[in-house]
């Protein structure tokens, strides 16, 4: 596995740290003292963190620890009950997902989330929404602009679907993709939206190892690339330790533990949380 | 390969159904001039067409936003009893100008209403529509039913309940008579217009389709979650396709009213949005082409199932109930898939044995 080079990791004002290229930039995402209950579960507590411009950040823990619910709350599909998100700088308090959509940050699903009717290519311009730049009765009546933006949202999302070798798969309906696929169709159609932070909910899941390399190189593409951050929750140890600058771990809803990989895999509480028996 | 989708695909659908449209006038265009179709027919000629306007607008609602409205028929009331009104108080302009006119303003006023019914209700996340216009349908009947609306050279009078309260000169005329419905209408549609009209809205629906607008219905029906963190709001949507919709409905009314000479508010109810929701269910949910279709056969089919005039609704329901069950079960639909799979196959290996 091609491996990243550890970076430093360096404190910012605030609990957190970020790689130390980010320091003299705005953190992308600043979440503090989050949690949420479900009925009597507190499925997450105290979840602290601080994302730099352009950091790629792992969130590990066993089932259930309460990663996927992380990413529902940090694009408000749930309201958090404690604590606060802030999004490049700003609260995002009763914000909704469409709004902080359009602050910056997308993302993908655990259980694929595709329009799966819709083609390859239509995905991705759905992605693009809000960058193509003609109103409904531009369309409805075909006036020029229509004409123009289709041109331009084609061309961009033909170019986005190459990151991942996919546009050629462009007139293929979503659902008719094979799962790899699927996953990085979701990628392509949540950095469409043009993030500052893309969030992906196990990207690697299903993927055999070949494909997974590729992944982990694309993901580090898109970084260098778009200069944006990444948020990732990954199961896959390889995948993880290659490309992650900082990890947080997860258990019960909390955090424990945070650290450049290296720190992360000598961490006794993590092994004894992945190997413990009081869970599978 | 069927999973391909050709980015053509859209626009060749779309030109088949005007095609269809086109075929459809000059069929019978041909044959009323030729004078070769029975009055029957030839009287519902204006109906059918604005049934295939109900369709398919209604499955703007139903097929490509994906909620269901089972008040249909309540906009095509409101767009009817506007366009009475439009075009007796224009009195003696230009018949083609009261048309539009009334067209216009019948489907202004449907889409206001379908605008105000859709507010707070589309921002809920759930069936709350079918029921919310299911009784929409319902109290704008009951409305019409009261409703008393006159013309003199004064004016337009409105009186609800009481038409002695219209407070009209002896001179003025009743144009709409509490339960008799609008009476006295004068009848200025012709197929030629009502055909243009349906041109027009398959134009409308179909660019919306497959624009960035329809897209975004689309995703929002498809994957709501999905849509609003992709940023797309489903309120604005699902109010956009829903309104355009009721405004379609509404045209269709004014074409449909100005057909007759009277016309009672009973005549857009219930069974009536039943009806356009089976053409929509049987044509295929999100078809257009096959709304166009069921529309016109089945609009014409009454005239046949006649003879069983009492069962003809069960039969509908029958059928609705069937065709829902089918379209909306998956493990059904994918049994039924597999089943004609096989049957193909089965086929195919038979015909090679051979
Ligand atoms: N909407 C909800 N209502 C009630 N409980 C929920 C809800 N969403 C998540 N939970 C619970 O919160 C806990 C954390 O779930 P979550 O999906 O975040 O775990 P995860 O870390 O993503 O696990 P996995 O690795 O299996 O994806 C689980 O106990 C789950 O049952
Ligand atoms: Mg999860």
């Amino acid at each position: 596995m091609s491996k990243s080079p550890e970076v430093k990791l360096v404190n910012v004002p605030s609990p957190n740290f970020v790689p130390e290229k980010d320091a003299d930039k705005p953190l992308v995402l600043e979440a503090a003292h989050l949690g949420i209950d479900f009925g009597g579960l507190v499925a997450v507590d105290e979840f602290n963190i601080g994302i730099g411009a352009t950091e790629i950040c792992g969130l590990i823990g066993p089932n259930g620890a309460g990663k996927t619910t992380i990413f529902n709350l940090l694009t408000k599909v749930y309201e958090p009950t404690r604590g606060t998100i802030m999004l490049g700088g700003k609260d995002t308090h009763n914000m909704t997902p469409v709004q902080v959509n359009q602050m910056g940050i997308a993302r993908t699903f655990q259980n694929i989330r595709l329009f799966d009717k819709l083609s390859v290519e239509e995905n991705v311009k759905i992605g693009l929404h809000n960058h193509i730049g003609y109103h409904t009765l531009s369309g409805v009546f075909r006036l020029p602009s229509y004409w123009k933006e289709e041109k331009k949202s084609h061309e961009r999302a033909l170019e986005l679907l190459d990151i991942f070798g996919m546009a050629d798969l462009a007139n293929v309906t979503a659902d008719s993709l094979p799962y790899g696929a699927q996953r990085r169709l979701e990628i392509v159609r949540a950095l469409a939206t043009g993030p500052k932070l893309l969030l992906l909910d196990e990207p690697a899941a299903g993927m055999n190892p070949s494909e997974t390399e590729e992944l982990m190189n694309n993901i580090r593409k898109i970084r260098d690339e778009f200069q944006i951050a990444v948020l990732l929750i990954e199961h896959d140890m390889n995948l993880v330790m290659g490309i992650c600058e900082s990890i947080v771990v997860l258990n019960f809803g909390r955090i424990i533990a945070k650290g450049t990989p290296s720190q992360i895999q000598g961490n006794p509480q993590v092994i004894e949380a992945y190997l413990g028996t009081h869970r599978g | 390969m069927n999973m391909i989708k050709n980015a053509s695909s859209a626009s060749k659908k779309a030109f088949l159904n005007y095609g269809i449209v086109i075929v459809f006038f000059i069929v019978f265009q041909t044959l009323v001039s030729t004078g070769n179709i029975t009055s029957a027919l030839k009287g519902q000629l204006i109906p059918i067409v604005c049934y295939m306007i109900m369709a398919v607008s209604l499955n703007l609602v139903v097929g490509i936003s994906g909620e269901l409205s089972l008040g249909h028929a309540g906009f095509m009331s409101v767009g009817a009893f506007t366009a009475v009104i439009v075009s007796s108080a224009m009195g003696d302009a230009a018949n083609p100008a009261k048309l539009v006119v009334s067209m216009i303003v019948g489907a202004g006023v449907a889409a206001i209403a379908g605008f105000l019914i859709g507010i707070p209700v589309l921002r809920l996340n759930g069936d709350y529509l079918a029921i919310v216009t299911l009784a929409f349908g319902e109290i704008i009947k009951n409305i019409l039913n009261c409703l008393y609306v006159g013309i003199d050279e004064k004016g337009v009078h409105f009186a609800f309940n009481n038409p002695d309260a219209l407070g009209m000169n002896p001179l003025g005329k009743v144009v709409i008579n509490g339960p008799m419905g609008a009476v006295g209408i004068s009848k200025i549609a012709t197929f030629p217009a009502a055909v243009i009209l349906l041109m027009i809205i398959l134009i409308v629906i179909q660019n919306l389709v497959n624009s960035r607008t329809g897209r975004a219905i689309m995703a929002i029906r498809d994957n709501r979650i999905a849509a609003e963190s992709m940023g797309l709001s489903p309120m604005k949507y699902k109010m956009l396709a829903f309104t355009v919709s009721a405004s379609m409905a509404g045209a269709a009314g004014a074409v449909y009213a100005l057909n007759y000479s009277t016309l009672v508010p009973k005549k857009f109810d219930f069974n009536t949005s039943i009806l356009v929701l089976v053409f929509v269910v049987l044509g295929g949910i999100g078809n257009m082409t096959g709304s166009l279709i069921a529309a016109g056969v089945l609009v014409v089919l009454p005239e046949l199932l006649r003879k069983f005039s009492d069962y003809r609704m069960l039969v509908y329901a029958i059928v609705l109930i069937l065709v829902m069950l089918v379209t909306n079960n998956e493990k059904l639909k994918g049994r039924i898939d597999t089943f004609f799979k096989k049957f193909r196959m089965n086929i195919a290996k038979g015909g090679r044995k051979k």
